[in-house]
């Protein structure tokens, strides 16, 4: 008996010590190839910069790539959970494989942080999608933004020009409503393809419609097609962009034609130029500089960040879920999504974020900056 | 919306632009059919390359296809070596070697002394011409020749893998972002309320050269009319000592230098992408296919008519641009199988 007893003992001390070297696995899934790559390429670059250690707790990162594709988005959001057995996933990058795997989150009880853009993906948070979270900004908040400057430049009409996806149907949708709201009249909306090789037949409609401004729906380099485009049409009039453009690339590619653009940007975006009293202006340029040393000057995006602030949140996470449960059990992930919801003033890259139970994003107007492009550089404008 | 004059024209004069392009690319994909029963899926793909290689001479860097290069070399060396082991002679190794080892060393030597010493426009467009146009016959030793006998389908599905691998390599070397190239020509002409730019006027006349060229080639000279041989009779046109591999080589490296063109011309006037290949070869392959996939002036004429309704469709119905301009096969298919009902079995050629 007294054997058996200290048999069970060992065997149970074994099993703590065990379970004390448990490391917490995040998942992330996020497209590295096919069109959403130049998002997805400095994600998965930014989880890398993320720490492997909190508070004595290693943490593994696996990253899978899911080529921008909704059906393997969820086959490695399955594999993740069932074979690597995850406590948390981060991804995907695009809309549309984020909305799939909300399924699987709520399905499999397992916390999730997406990093795409549609408000979608957490609204409302019901039974299905209390268990994920969203780190980049809402379409809504930065759409928000772009109408207000237009109605403060005095832009009483619009022509959209828009990309043939579900980026340009989500800012459609919600742009609609703003832009009524503020009396702006949509006098023509054009779409076109990514790839397309020509946009003049989509600028000649949008000019023959003699709009006061033009506002282009697009992400990275694909947008600079339209505008130029625009330009060559002999277009002079202001033009805008959406936050999807903010990266270096898009400056090369677009070069002179894209002078003088308004959009709004992430905060990362124009680091050095936050107000000193800007919460996110030290870590934005902390990170910035992270993510320069490693892939050279100019190279930081928006994009990147996303998933860097994803990882933020779930460093604060985890030590109030290590409290109550041990990783790699349901108790645990069940934990980890109170405590992502009960996270309150978590400065961030993008902004300060503040859960509750009705909001899963939590930013407020301090995770947007309107910027102009000037001088092939972005310059933050005066609020 | 009413069309006035002056729109008409700017969509006319852009869709002949872009169909010249398209004809380029069916012309290409016509000639590979024809003589080797390839569909050059990856024909996109040399496009991607041409624009993307010439775009990186410009910002200096050296493009990731020269390491493609020098890797196909090698693997096509060896190929052919090992296919010719028994009949080797000291000429035909030393011309082995020479076109698939020393050309892309020679080659990558050049696309070096270009960046290093800010070579002119048009010396940087030859360059990366050379660094792709090699590729085609490098991957026909590699990929087609040891499978030559295979049935269409076989052959299609191979075509559609390496389009996949070279689209993944593509991007690899030249990242997820676009790039765009100089103007060949900057001059900008103006006709009334037309603006020509230069390059849209060196697309259709390199167009025009080419097709000319192309005629005189298949015509009048005795490669021309082997490669037409073996496209109309294969084992016939080998009975009288016509090389299949050589014509093979010929027409891959006729395809891979036209895609790589119309690549380089195109870039001036658009951004491309290490993906944007597909989307226009698949509009020249929509040509090709109304051309019967053998037709040259068929395919050349159905190329400007996508590119016409595609310009129209962007002003008319931007949303179902891509849906109208392939749903012009549709009735061309119909029409092509209520004019054949015995549709040619791979088997009974």
């Amino acid at each position: 008996m007294r054997k058996l007893a200290a048999g069970l003992m060992l065997a149970l001390g074994l099993t703590t010590a065990a379970q004390a070297a448990d490391p917490v696995r995040v998942g992330v899934v996020i497209s590295e190839t096919g069109p959403g790559a130049s998002l997805g390429i400095p994600e998965g670059r930014s989880i890398r910069l993320l720490p492997r250690e909190i508070e004595g707790r290693p943490i593994e990162w696996i990253v899978l790539d899911d080529g921008s594709d909704t059906t393997r988005a969820v086959t490695n959001m399955r594999k993740l959970i069932s074979d690597n057995r995850v406590d948390a996933i981060i991804g995907s990058t695009v809309t549309p494989a984020s909305i799939a795997m909300v399924e699987v989150a709520a399905e499999q009880r397992i916390p999730m942080i997406s990093l795409a853009g549609s408000a979608a993906i957490v609204t409302p948070v019901d039974e299905r999608r209390r268990w994920v979270f969203k780190t980049a900004q809402n379409d809504a908040l930065m759409a928000g933004a772009v109408v207000e400057h237009m109605a403060a430049a005095g832009v009483k009409s619009l022509g959209v020009i828009a990309v043939s996806d579900s980026y340009g149907d989500g800012w459609l949708g919600i742009m609609a409503p703003l832009l009524e709201a503020r009396g702006i009249r949509v006098v023509a909306t054009e779409r076109y393809a990514r790839t397309d090789t020509s946009a003049t037949g989509q600028t000649l409609k949008v000019l023959s419609a003699r709009p006061d401004a033009v506002f282009i729906i697009s992400a990275g380099t694909p947008a600079a097609l339209p505008a130029k485009a625009l330009r060559e049409r002999g277009y002079r009039g202001p033009m805008y962009q959406t936050h999807g453009v903010a990266n270096a690339d898009f400056l090369r590619v677009g070069g002179r034609d894209v002078e003088g653009t308004v959009l709004p940007v992430a905060p990362v975006t124009v680091a050095d130029q936050l107000p000193e009293n800007h919460p996110s202006r030290t870590i934005a340029r902390q990170y910035r500089d992270a993510y320069e040393a490693a892939h050279g000057a100019n190279s930081v995006s928006a994009f990147g960040s996303y998933a860097y602030d994803a990882g933020l949140l779930l460093q604060r996470a985890l030590p109030v879920a290590l409290r109550t449960a041990q990783p790699g059990t349901p108790e645990f992930r069940t934990a980890l999504r109170d405590a992502l919801e009960g996270l309150r003033d978590v400065t961030y890259v993008n902004g300060v974020a503040n859960m509750s139970a009705t909001d899963h994003v939590g930013q407020d107007e301090r995770a947007r900056v309107m910027a102009i492009i000037k001088d092939g550089t972005w310059q933050a404008l005066p609020r | 919306m009413a069309v006035d004059l002056s729109i008409l024209l700017v969509l006319v004069q852009d869709g002949i632009v872009n169909g010249a392009i398209y004809g380029l690319l069916a012309l290409a994909l016509v000639i590979v059919f024809t003589v080797t029963r390839v569909i050059l899926v990856p024909i996109g793909e040399f496009v991607a390359f041409g624009a993307l290689t010439l775009a990186a001479l410009e910002t200096g860097t050296l493009p990731g296809t020269v390491w493609l290069l020098g890797i196909l070399g090698v693997a096509s060396a060896a190929c052919r070596l090992w296919a010719s082991r028994r009949h080797a002679t000291m000429r035909s190794v030393a011309w082995q070697i020479g076109t698939s080892l020393l050309l892309p060393v020679v080659v990558a030597g050049l696309a070096w002394a270009c960046i290093h010493w800010q070579a002119p426009q048009l010396v940087k467009v030859l360059v990366a011409l050379a660094i792709v146009a090699p590729m085609g016959p490098y991957l026909y030793d590699v990929v087609y020749r040891p499978m030559a006998d295979a049935s269409v389908l076989v052959l299609l599905i191979v075509s559609v893998a390496l389009h996949l691998a070279l689209q993944g390599l593509g991007l690899v070397f030249f990242g997820s972002e676009g790039s765009r190239t100089q103007s060949l020509a900057d001059t900008t002409l103006e006709i009334g309320p037309l603006f020509i730019s230069g390059q849209s006027i060196v697309v259709v006349l390199v167009t025009l050269a080419l097709i000319v060229a192309l005629f005189l080639f298949f015509e009048r000279t005795l490669m021309g009319r082997a490669l037409r041989a073996t496209a109309v009779n294969r084992l016939g046109a080998q009975l009288v000592a016509i090389s299949p591999a050589l014509c093979g080589h010929v027409a891959f490296t006729l395809a891979a230098s036209i895609g790589a063109l119309g690549g380089i011309l195109i870039s001036a006037m658009t951004t491309i992408y290490y993906d944007t290949g597909f989307l226009i070869a698949l509009k020249g392959f929509v040509a090709a296919v109304i051309g019967g996939l053998v037709s040259y002036p068929l395919a050349a004429a159905s190329a400007i008519l996508i590119g016409l309704v595609e310009s129209f469709a962007s002003f008319h119905a931007s949303a179902f641009k891509e849906v109208l301009v392939f749903m012009i096969i549709i009735p061309v298919l119909l029409w092509r199988s209520w004019r054949t009902p015995a549709l040619l079995d791979e088997g009974e050629e």
